[in-house]
């Protein structure tokens, strides 16, 4: 059974780990799975994310500074796990990850119940040469990351590889946070949809508010929010932006 | 077993290299590739780059036998004077390989980062030579330090975008270009050392190796044998070691010392030394050793030399290091500035802080009568004049 498959639309949000506090977690998951979220992802943090802009930069900052790395991670997310039932995604650079030893991550990830590993700077051919292999050992899928430029045979082979999880669309060539311009690439995302065949396919990438969501779930099967929703942690303003993103859901489910 | 010094089909050296990259940078990575597989051999495209670098770079650049050197270590030391070639720095070697590839993939707006200034000087001018536009990422602390080049950038029509995340050095510049390129995959990256996601080593690599290659032409002539005993360079990002050694690679009777910033002391905690303090880890794009703490998070090094202060190092190094062709040295701020001062009173060339570094290892080393050694004196220090003068006027009396 694929954990991300639903009839409705969905909804993802992205939270940093550690951000604004060590402990912020915990409750950070609750709020989500209280007001419905269908899926959660959880940033680890890294000093010099690539493929984002300045919110998640800071917040992922900020959270190292508060002492968040991936043993502290794996220790709350033990201590949540009975609580929480919506799947939960973990989205983080390589380094980190290869510093705390591929082994071990992926056994500590299947411990906690992860049910997908987005690491954005491990190519997919790096991925198959040398890791899948033990990906699949742990039983942790290994989530693609695909944008409109892709290649169709590189969309379909992806897609193929993660029946079990999904495939994770970004908008645009950008990074993070960025402005995106969603109607022009909906005939895009439409064939790329149909290139997926059974396997979910999410957008992610400058999701900042309902009108950007019901854009994602056009052609897509759900969207992932990230920069507006640490930006309303920042405001305190989680409960509303939520309740906004919700009322998308329901309209389309 | 002989060390391969060329990558294999993914970019790999050894076990080092590779393109660790978002999908949002496979498509531009790609182009680049095939671009240059196919421009390196492109007859016309070869007849183009050495005229240049002949025309308007100045090359070759002189391989001049320094007299008091010479004469202190008892041997014959060379000094390849890169440090002469047109914007002071060996680092136009590359930007005119780069632009001349950016040109016939179409592009039309360069970026680049910068350390020391002296790429983005080097870049600014030959975007200024071909009629392209021209953005350079540079730290915020470096735009302190080394003011005149940011100068000479913007009056060559570059626009200089401060970059002011982390430690506001290299890493960040080079931080700040990638992620502009994500956001416009259209422009050329145009990277200023053997960094970042294959093609990029090797093709900085292939530019700058008309160093060594003039080296072994020059010291033929010199002394009637093409092999010296030593060759000694600088490295942060590794570009003009990479040129200095690349010829010599497979001539394994040849040293190849590779001169990193140990800052204020290798286990000072505020060191540039990668090789020693670094392991295997990922940093734009490369798999290489770089400096980081138990959590994979990169550490912000430190050099008085904005040139070296880079926590990786590019992995053609990493390998060459580890498997035993290349010999690593750590020179310390201080070193490097005794080193620079004692060039410019005795020989009449004041060196860029960065080449300092390689001038101060010969103190380090057993060398015997009249051995050969080539330092590779990468660049001019006109940049440094403001950290130099502060330190004469520091150190007055004991200078
Ligand atoms: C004169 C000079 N030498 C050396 C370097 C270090 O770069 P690389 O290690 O790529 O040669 C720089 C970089 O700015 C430089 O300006």
């Amino acid at each position: 059974m694929n954990p991300f498959k639903k009839q409705d639309k969905q909804l993802s949000i992205f939270i940093t780990a550690g951000y604004p506090e060590l402990n912020s977690l915990p409750e950070q998951l609750n709020l989500l799975q209280r007001n419905g979220v269908d899926f959660i992802e959880i940033g680890i943090p890294f000093s010099d994310p690539l493929a984002d802009g300045p919110v998640i930069q800071q917040s992922s900052q900020q959270a190292i500074r508060n002492g968040m790395n991936l043993e502290v991670l794996f220790e709350q997310l033990k201590e949540t796990k009975s609580n929480i039932h919506v799947p939960l995604v973990l989205m983080g650079y390589f380094n980190p990850i290869l510093q705390f030893g591929i082994q071990r991550f992926l056994k500590e990830a299947s411990v906690c119940g992860i049910k997908g590993v987005i690491i954005p700077d491990l190519p997919f051919e790096i991925y198959m040469r040398s890791y899948q292999e033990e990906f699949q050992k742990y039983d942790v899928t290994f989530i693609p990351l695909i944008t409109p430029k892709s290649e169709d045979s590189f969309i379909k082979m992806v897609s193929e590889n993660s029946r079990n999880g999904f495939v994770y669309l970004v908008s645009q060539h950008a990074t993070t946070g960025s402005d995106i311009q969603f109607i022009s690439n909906q005939s895009r995302y439409a064939d790329i949809r149909v290139l997926c065949g059974e396997t979910p396919l999410f957008l992610g990438f400058g999701i900042r508010n309902n009108r950007d969501l019901a854009s994602a779930y056009l052609e897509c099967d759900g969207g992932i929010v990230g920069t507006a929703f640490l930006q309303a942690i920042t405001e305190g303003t989680e409960n509303e932006f939520l309740k906004t993103l919700r009322e998308v859901t329901l309209q389309e489910g | 077993m002989k060390t391969s010094y060329k990558p294999d089909k993914l970019g790999f050296y050894g076990e080092y290299g590779g393109a660790f990259i978002p999908e949002l940078l496979k498509i531009p990575v790609q182009e680049l590739s095939a671009a240059f597989s196919y421009f390196k051999e492109d007859p016309s495209f070869i007849l183009e780059f050495e005229q240049l670098l002949k025309d308007y770079v100045g090359r070759p650049s002189p391989l001049y036998k320094s007299t008091h050197l010479s004469n202190r270590f008892q041997a014959n030391i060379y000094l390849k004077r890169e440090d002469l070639n047109h914007t002071g720095s060996h680092k136009i070697n590359n930007t005119i390989g780069q632009i001349l590839l950016a040109k016939r993939m179409g592009k039309t707006t360069i970026l680049a980062e910068t350390g020391a200034g002296q790429h983005g000087v080097a870049t600014a001018t030959v975007c200024a030579l071909t009629g392209l536009k021209c953005v350079v990422f540079m730290g915020e602390k470096d735009i302190e330090r080394q003011y005149p080049n940011v100068q000479r950038m913007r009056m060559l029509g570059a626009t200089v975008i401060p970059a002011t995340s982390g430690s506001k050095t290299l890493k960040d510049a080079t931080n700040e270009a990638i992620r502009h390129w994500i956001n416009h995959p259209d422009s050329y990256y145009l990277i200023g050392s053997v960094v970042g996601p294959h093609p990029y080593p090797e093709m900085v690599a292939h530019f700058q190796s008309v160093i060594s290659k003039e080296i072994k032409v020059q010291l033929t002539h010199a002394t009637g044998k093409e092999l010296p005993h030593r060759v000694i360079a600088c490295v942060g990002g590794g570009s003009n070691a990479a040129g200095a050694f690349y010829e010599f690679y497979e001539d394994e009777e040849v040293e190849l010392i590779a001169v990193e910033a140990a800052g204020e002391g290798v286990y000072s905690g505020l060191s540039a030394a990668t090789s020693i303090l670094g392991s295997d880890g990922v940093i734009h794009g490369s798999l290489t050793l770089l400096m980081q703490d138990r959590d994979g998070q990169i550490i912000e090094p430190h050099s008085i030399s904005a040139g070296l202060d880079y926590p990786g190092i590019g992995p053609l190094h990493a390998h060459t290091i580890r498997s035993g062709r290349t010999k690593a040295c750590p020179i310390t701020d201080d070193e490097a500035l005794r080193a620079a001062f004692e060039l410019s009173r005795n020989e009449g060339v004041i060196p860029a802080l960065e080449s300092a570094h390689a001038l101060a290892v010969l103190e380090k080393l057993t060398i015997q009568p009249n051995e050969v050694i080539v330092i590779n004196l990468s660049g001019r220090g006109d940049k440094d004049m403001q950290t130099y003068l502060e330190y004469f006027t520091k150190n007055h009396e004991s200078i």
